[in-house]
Formats: C-alpha cells, sequence, structure tokens
C-alpha cells in the first residue's frame, strides 16, 4: 500500500497544508509509560485531550490496549522545554573531555579487572 | 556544516530526522501530506469494517472486529501526532481532509457486502498495508518511523484474524466457501491498486526515494505482496482472480495481469463506489461531536477557575 498521495492526470499536485480553522482544539499532552517495575517512565507519543483525567484516560487507550505499561504519566506539551546540542559549544566541549571516561585510564593487565 | 549538509549527512549515515532538525521545505511538506494521508485512511477504514460489527455471526467475531476498529482509531491518532511535529495541527489536516482537499486510501471506497470481507480486508487490504509498513519503519523521518514499528505489531492481528476467518468459511459449507470466494473476486484487483501507480508513472517516487521517506518502489513493493499472496490463496483453496498469474521460474517470481488502471484514476478522482459517503460520514461524525468537544472543554475550564479559587 503506498501511503503517497497519487495525483489524477489533469489534477494539480499543489500541496496545500495549511487552513484556517475554527472551532475548539483541545491542547496537547505528552505521553510517557513505565513498561514494567524497575524502569523508567519513556515518552510514547503525544495526544489532544481537554484536561489531565482525559488525557490519562485516552493515554491508556491509545497507548497501552496490549499491556504496554504498568504506569502512565501525561504532561502538558506546552510545558517541556528543550534543549538541542546541535549548535551549542559547551555540549561539544564536554564530549571532548575525554578525561571524563573510564576507559582512558590504562591498567595494567597484572591488575586484573577493575 | 551548513543545515542542508547535516540533512545529507544524517540520510546517508542512515540515521533519522528529528522534528527540531532543520530540514528542506519539500522534506516537510511531502511528509505532511503523506502522514496526513496515512492518518485519514486509518480512520476512514473503520467505515467499512464498523459496518459489519452489528452483524458479526458470534460475540467473539464481535469482540475481534471491534477490537480491529478501535486499533484503526489509534492508527489514526498516532499519526496524526506524527505529523504534528511536523508543524501543523490536527484540525487542519482533518479539515482538509473534510473539504476534500486531502485524499485518503482508495481502497477504502469499495463497499464490504458480504461478512466475508472482513476476512478478506484483514488478509489482504491489512497484508498490503504491512507490505509498506514495513518498509516505512526505515522511513527517515524518526515519530513516522516510530509510529510504523508499533502500527505493524497491530496489523499483523489484523491480518491474522482476517485470514483465519477465512481458513473457518472455506473449511464449511459449501455457501460459506462460495462467500469467501466472491469476496476474493471482488477485493484482488482494488488490493493490488494499493500499490499506486507503476513506477514509471509515479510523481513523487524519485524525490521520496532519494530523501528516504520512501525505500522501495510502487512496483516492487506490489510483487511482494503477490508472490506473498498467491501461496495463501492456494492454501485456502481459492482462485486468484487473474488469467494471467503463473510462477515466472526465471525470474523467481509471480507474474501477473495488468490492473486497471481507468478504475484506479476513477476512484482516486473520487468517483468509486463509496466516495461521497464515506466522506459524508466522516464530516456528519465530526460536526455532530462538536458539542461534547465545547463541553469537555467548557468542563475543563470551570474546574480550572474552581481550583484556582
Amino acid at each position: 500500500m503506498t501511503y503517497e498521495v497519487p495525483v489524477a492526470p489533469g489534477e494539480s499536485a499543489e500541496i496545500e497544508t495549511s487552513t484556517d480553522t475554527t472551532g475548539v482544539v483541545w491542547p496537547m499532552w505528552e505521553v510517557f509509560v513505565r513498561a514494567r517495575r524497575g524502569v523508567s517512565h519513556v515518552h510514547i507519543g503525544s495526544l489532544h485531550a481537554p484536561d489531565p483525567e482525559t488525557a490519562l484516560q485516552n493515554a491508556r487507550d491509545v497507548y497501552t490496549r496490549r499491556g504496554e505499561g504498568v504506569s502512565v504519566w501525561v504532561v502538558p506539551s506546552s510545558e517541556v522545554r528543550t534543549f538541542e546540542p546541535d549548535d551549542a559549544a559547551d555540549y561539544v566541549e564536554a564530549n571532548e573531555k575525554v578525561y571524563r571516561l573510564a576507559t582512558t585510564y590504562e591498567i595494567p593487565d597484572e591488575v586484573g579487572q577493575m | 556544516m551548513s543545515p542542508e549538509e547535516r540533512f545529507q549527512s544524517v540520510l546517508d549515515a542512515e540515521d533519522k530526522i528529528e522534528p527540531t532538525d532543520w530540514m528542506p521545505d519539500g522534506y516537510r511538506q511531502t511528509l505532511i501530506r503523506q502522514i496526513a494521508q496515512h492518518a485519514h485512511s486509518e480512520v476512514i477504514g473503520m467505515q467499512p469494517e464498523g459496518n459489519w460489527i452489528s452483524r458479526a455471526p458470534t460475540l467473539h467475531r464481535k469482540a475481534i472486529l471491534m477490537a480491529k476498529v478501535q486499533d484503526e482509531a489509534g492508527h489514526g491518532l498516532y499519526l496524526y501526532s506524527a505529523a504534528e511535529t511536523l508543524g501543523v495541527k490536527r484540525d487542519e489536516l482533518q479539515e482538509l481532509l473534510h473539504q476534500g482537499k486531502h485524499k485518503y486510501s482508495s481502497i477504502f471506497n469499495y463497499p464490504t457486502l458480504s461478512w466475508a470481507d472482513i476476512g478478506t480486508i484483514g488478509w489482504l487490504v491489512d497484508g498490503a498495508a504491512i507490505t509498506n509498513q514495513v518498509m516505512l519503519t526505515r522511513c527517515s523521518y524518526g515519530p513516522y518511523a516510530r509510529g510504523m514499528v508499533r502500527i505493524c505489531k497491530e496489523e499483523s492481528f489484523h491480518q491474522r484474524q482476517g485470514y483465519e476467518l477465512l481458513i473457518r468459511l472455506c473449511q464449511g459449507s459449501e455457501e460459506q466457501k462460495a462467500l469467501a470466494q466472491d469476496s476474493l473476486d471482488r477485493w484482488w484487483w482494488p488490493s493490488l491498486m494499493m500499490f499506486g501507480p507503476h513506477d514509471t508513472e509515479s510523481t513523487h517516487t524519485e524525490q521520496s526515494m532519494a530523501w528516504k521517506i520512501k525505500r522501495v518502489s510502487n512496483d516492487d513493493l506490489r510483487q511482494q505482496f503477490v508472490d506473498m499472496t498467491v501461496p495463501q490463496a492456494e492454501y485456502l483453496g481459492l482462485r486468484i482472480p487473474d488469467p494471467d498469474l503463473r510462477w515466472d521460474e526465471a525470474r523467481g517470481h509471480y507474474d501477473f495481469g495488468e490492473i486497471d488502471w481507468d478504475e484506479f484514476w476513477v476512484v482516486v478522482r473520487g468517483d468509486g463506489p463509496m466516495n461521497r459517503e464515506r466522506l459524508a460520514h466522516k464530516v456528519a461524525a465530526w460536526q455532530e461531536g462538536a458539542w461534547v468537544r465545547e463541553a469537555a472543554i467548557a468542563h475543563a475550564e470551570k474546574r480550572a477557575v474552581r481550583g484556582a479559587a
């Protein structure tokens, strides 16, 4: 199955992706699921819901229909703050501080496993 | 490194592009369009199957079908979320669908006339979807690829329950087997059409392959699907409605006949058996649900005010 949009001969292939929408838009929530005891919650996706209770219910229905988790968090997407290492000089420098890595220290074989 | 070079180096390294990365506008727009059409397909795809929930022959089959239709809604939601990471709003995309400016997979513009169609849809339509979606798990856009992994796991249930339903029918009475054959006769060619136009006619293939959004061409995917499906039809004892279908020893693949491309374009353009009905139903459901969306927001606002007081 192809999900590319077939363009019929004579039809415009112009891409239209934005339009005015009116009406109510529910806010977005990020969903985190703990797969089982002993592991952290991991981001699994997002969804729209009017309030936290509905967001949790929707998260259960959308993301854990087959026992994928034992615990679910929902967080308003607008509350997420992001750091992107892309152009951050600090981050690159941090990676250059190789003395932070255990593997940079040579321990003689006679000492054994350390 | 310029943003363009960084983008290309990520693609070259078979790494994934993530939402906040710089990407060419064409890449973004192509993905929005494709993911939206994919999401719309999942959502519209609930209709042909929903048609049989109230008429499933047993409680067991009814429960399976409801779970499957619920999965389709979930798939639509995963996909709209993936599209939203590209900077569009779900409601915008829905509105474009409602206005007929966005399409969905043409396969859902065919009617489900018998119970056997529920089996055939799982086997062929979901089988074709899996063929494509397995490829898409290797797509270069991270959120889309991750969504595909989840969806593929669930599609496997869809395909297996459909095939098993057909096994039962084919092991049943003559009438039941005839129902299965009639269903295959109607769905075989539309299923092959799901892979889209020939590679030589496909307008987007080359660019999508370069961007690693698409990893395998339409004709190659279609061949994979035919090769996989023919032995499954043989096991059921059903005849595939194609006089040109035969094993080609030299190629190591099945040869098959030409698709009726006139029919393909008629349905794509909006004149298939169910196009108008499917869209009208979708729009009506959205409009009739408006009061629920508004009431939920009003309730949330009232509670927020009380909580703050």
